[in-house]
């Protein structure tokens, strides 16, 4: 007992000395996502991407060693502003890279509002209004959103798949809400259909399917499904079990390595599923492929082609290191010029060019994807489209943009 | 059941109708009033299904709560735990063996082994002492939840069934006529009719060895006094470890069950503990046939809820829970 006592002390005390002589030369970055819950899966390969970009730079940014610390969050807002409250007053990170969902995003926006000298780096969240609406000074998005990511989608199945009636099962919050807008906006636009008896929003970690799908139409000529991680794959084996026929049109994350890769049964029903997201598995690009071996080289345990997580937190983190290598490590004037610097930057990524606009949020590539069996037998995306330098106003300006109101459970009506 | 109809001839013909009435909405193809009255046929015989099948679920967990609760007054508020310790179980048995049905056996039996251990090493030192007993449960679920969640993590698992139970049997019920004149037949998932097979299957056993095995006997006589079952010679202890042994043990089993039907995840042990406590409290603590009857009520609440009114689904339990209460305190079965 007190030979235990003594030595914790005597590594205090050692801990004690040492500790200003290190925090010359060392920065802290935080890096959150959900290690917890029906993401836990998402929230794991979100992390793989953090440590793939601090390995490419070998733990080295401006001149100073990075200290990596991890939080864990379970998908509720409150359970990010609690992690981020952790790593930001306890840890004392000047730099934090997260959160994973949607919600979380949004409230760790507002969390970001009382922390003005701490610069906060989106993770792989995609609700729209974390950027679009009363944004944070010091909230910068690099990877896109929901409604980004659905570039295209609306358009090509309408047009190419003939489909005019859907039906939409989405998961209850802000980034379905999200991706849910962008793909029926340019869809109903064109005439298509989606009534909103015909749309069931569930709750995020829901295990039960089977009266949903008691309760889908038959008179739909597809069904919209934007759920994630185990939620997605409790809904497939459920819906497949079923007996379900109808073609399915694929939210970002739903035909995402993170459920085409997941263990158990190959679902070969949803090949030929359409989507549309940030990345796409197959595409012929040596920044990608490059992106790929890498991850693979580093984790053999991984998914067989990383996921959009694993992606976006590695833009996020990436970017992070660049602009630190541009302000030289100095982050003494509570971080305003490398926020200044983040702001400012453009860089290469594995899908291409990313800079900002003027709240902040990403401007990037999206791509249009099909489901189709891979080489090794695995389902992947393959790219079909690449829409260029997709920006989060869809091209419109700002002002004519927030005239399609909020996103949210009937926006848009499709009347 | 002559007697019942005798006693309450009213109630017996209203019983009789709505169980004819609900036979005729299953069989019979809607006309279009009833559609336009309440929806399409095919949600509602899918969903009457959904909720059978998940009280079977609710009945494999809640009876082996009831069970040692009847016998030794003992609120098991780690049942929950022991349902997904067993999923957790029988998952990585089924991922070595390649065998769901030995993972199914071995989650049984090694649930039932802890069930005796804590009976021998725990519950035995505290002995008529219910709240005691009670308080250290929930202490155990606690711990058992944490270190769940070291070993397994927060990932969703899920079981890969035998092939023939897995995908959609067609029932010979007719859904809705087509405009050809065809029949359009209901599908339904051929794993969950398993389910409430084997919970038919488990219930009549557990009747069985109730009611016609010398052990049974005991248990009985146990439930109704424990000191005349001591005093007449009978190894009480050996007794509670069995019936701890077998309540436990089931809820293992329904972990493999329920985790095939669905999924298995950390907070599952805390849906089926709240699950198997308002089916007890409807059904009445310590019956078995009271865990039936409310089981199947409460399944086909939840699923009718979720189906036809989402948002105030969750009510419906909930408002069953607060009539019995009400009404009849100790539960429908409930003697006492």
């Amino acid at each position: 007992m007190f030979g235990i006592g003594k030595k914790a002390l005597i590594a205090a005390a050692a801990l004690s000395i040492a500790g200003p002589a290190m925090a010359q030369d060392t920065i802290k970055m935080g890096a959150l996502a959900t290690l917890e819950g029906a993401f836990t899966v998402l929230g794991e390969d979100g992390m793989r991407g953090v440590k793939l970009a601090l390995e490419e730079f070998g733990y080295e940014a401006g001149g100073k060693k990075i200290e990596l610390i991890t939080g864990s969050s379970d998908a509720s807002p409150d359970s990010a502003v609690r992690a981020a409250r952790k790593l930001v007053e306890q840890d004392g990170v000047p730099i934090l890279v997260g959160p994973l969902s949607g919600s979380e995003g949004l409230a760790v926006k507002d969390y970001a509002k009382t922390q003005p000298d701490v610069t906060f780096l989106n993770g792989s969240s995609a609700a729209q209004d974390t950027t679009l609406r009363n944004p944070s000074d010091n909230f910068f998005r690099f990877g896109t959103e929901g409604a980004q990511w659905m570039a295209g989608l609306g358009e090509y199945v309408y047009e190419e798949k003939g489909y005019r009636k859907v039906a939409v099962l989405a998961e209850d919050y802000s980034f379905p809400y999200t991706q849910v807008f962008g793909f029926l906006e340019p869809f109903c636009r064109l005439g298509g259909e989606a009534p909103v008896d015909a749309r069931f929003w569930v709750p995020i970690g829901n295990k039960d399917y089977s009266s949903v799908i008691a309760a889908l139409p038959d008179d739909v000529d597809a069904i919209y499904v934007a759920l994630g991680g185990a939620d997605a794959v409790n809904f497939l084996t459920q819906y497949e079990q079923a007996g379900g026929e109808l073609p399915l049109i694929g939210g970002s994350i739903t035909v995402d390595q993170s459920v085409l890769g997941s263990k158990g049964r190959t679902r070969d029903f949803i090949i030929g599923t359409p989507s549309a997201g940030p990345i796409s598995d197959t595409w012929d690009d040596p920044r990608w492929s490059a992106f790929v071996d890498a991850y693979k080289a580093q984790f053999p345990d991984g998914f067989p082609s990383p996921s959009l997580f694993a992606h976006a937190y590695y833009i996020n983190t990436k970017a992070a290191l660049l602009a630190l290598d541009e302000v030289g490590g100095d982050l003494s004037d509570g971080g305003k010029k490398y926020r200044e610097a983040l702001s400012n930057l453009s860089f290469e990524t594995p899908t291409g060019m990313v800079a900002l606009d003027e709240r902040r949020n990403a401007v990037a590539d999206i791509f249009l994807t099909e489901v189709i069996e891979g080489p090794e037998g695995n389902l992947v995306n393959k790219t079909i489209k690449v829409i260029p330098q997709v920006s989060q106003t869809l091209g419109l300006s700002y002002e004519k943009f927030l005239e399609y109101g909020q996103v949210g459970r009937d926006n848009p009506s499709c009347e | 059941m002559r007697q019942f109809v005798e006693r309450h001839t009213f109630w017996a013909i209203v019983i009789f109708l709505i169980a004819a009435a609900f036979l005729w909405m299953i069989f019979a193809v809607w006309p279009d009033w009833l559609e336009d009255a309440i929806g399409r046929k095919k949600t509602f015989v899918n969903t009457f299904l959904n909720g059978i099948t998940l009280g079977g679920l609710y009945f494999l967990v809640a009876s082996g709560f009831t069970l040692v609760f009847g016998l030794m007054r003992n609120v098991n508020l780690a049942h929950g735990s022991m349902y997904l310790l067993g999923a957790y179980i029988g998952y990585e048995v089924a991922e070595a063996s390649g065998s769901w049905f030995l993972g199914l056996a071995v989650a049984f039996l090694a649930i039932a082994a802890s069930g005796i251990l804590l009976q021998v090493l725990i519950f035995r030192r505290m002995e008529g002492d219910d709240l005691r007993q009670t308080l250290v449960t929930i202490g155990i679920s606690i711990i058992a939840a944490d270190l769940m969640l070291a070993v397994w993590t927060g990932t969703t698992y899920q079981f890969a069934p035998p092939e023939w139970l897995f995908g959609a049997a067609t029932l010979p019920v007719i859904s809705t006529l087509k405009s050809s004149g065809d029949a359009v037949f209901i599908k339904y998932p051929v794993y969950r009719l398993a389910v409430l097979a084997v919970a038919v299957a488990v219930g009549i056993a557990l009747w069985l060895f109730l009611n016609r095995t010398r052990i049974g006997m005991m248990i009985r006589a146990g439930v109704n006094d424990r000191d005349m079952l001591a005093a007449s010679g009978v190894n009480v202890q050996l007794v509670f470890a069995l019936v701890f042994a077998i309540g436990a043990g089931l809820a293992g089993f329904a972990g493999v069950i329920g985790g095939t039907a669905l999924s298995i995840a950390p907070g599952e042990d805390i849906r089926y503990l709240l699950a198997s406590l308002i089916v007890v409290i409807v059904g009445g603590l310590g019956s078995v046939t009271g865990a039936a009857i409310g089981a199947l009520l409460i399944g086909l609440a939840e699923q009718f809820g979720l189906a036809y009114f989402p948002t105030y689904g969750v009510v419906l339990t909930f408002l069953i829970m607060v009539v019995t209460l009400a009404v009849r305190p100790q539960g429908i079965m409930g003697g006492r």
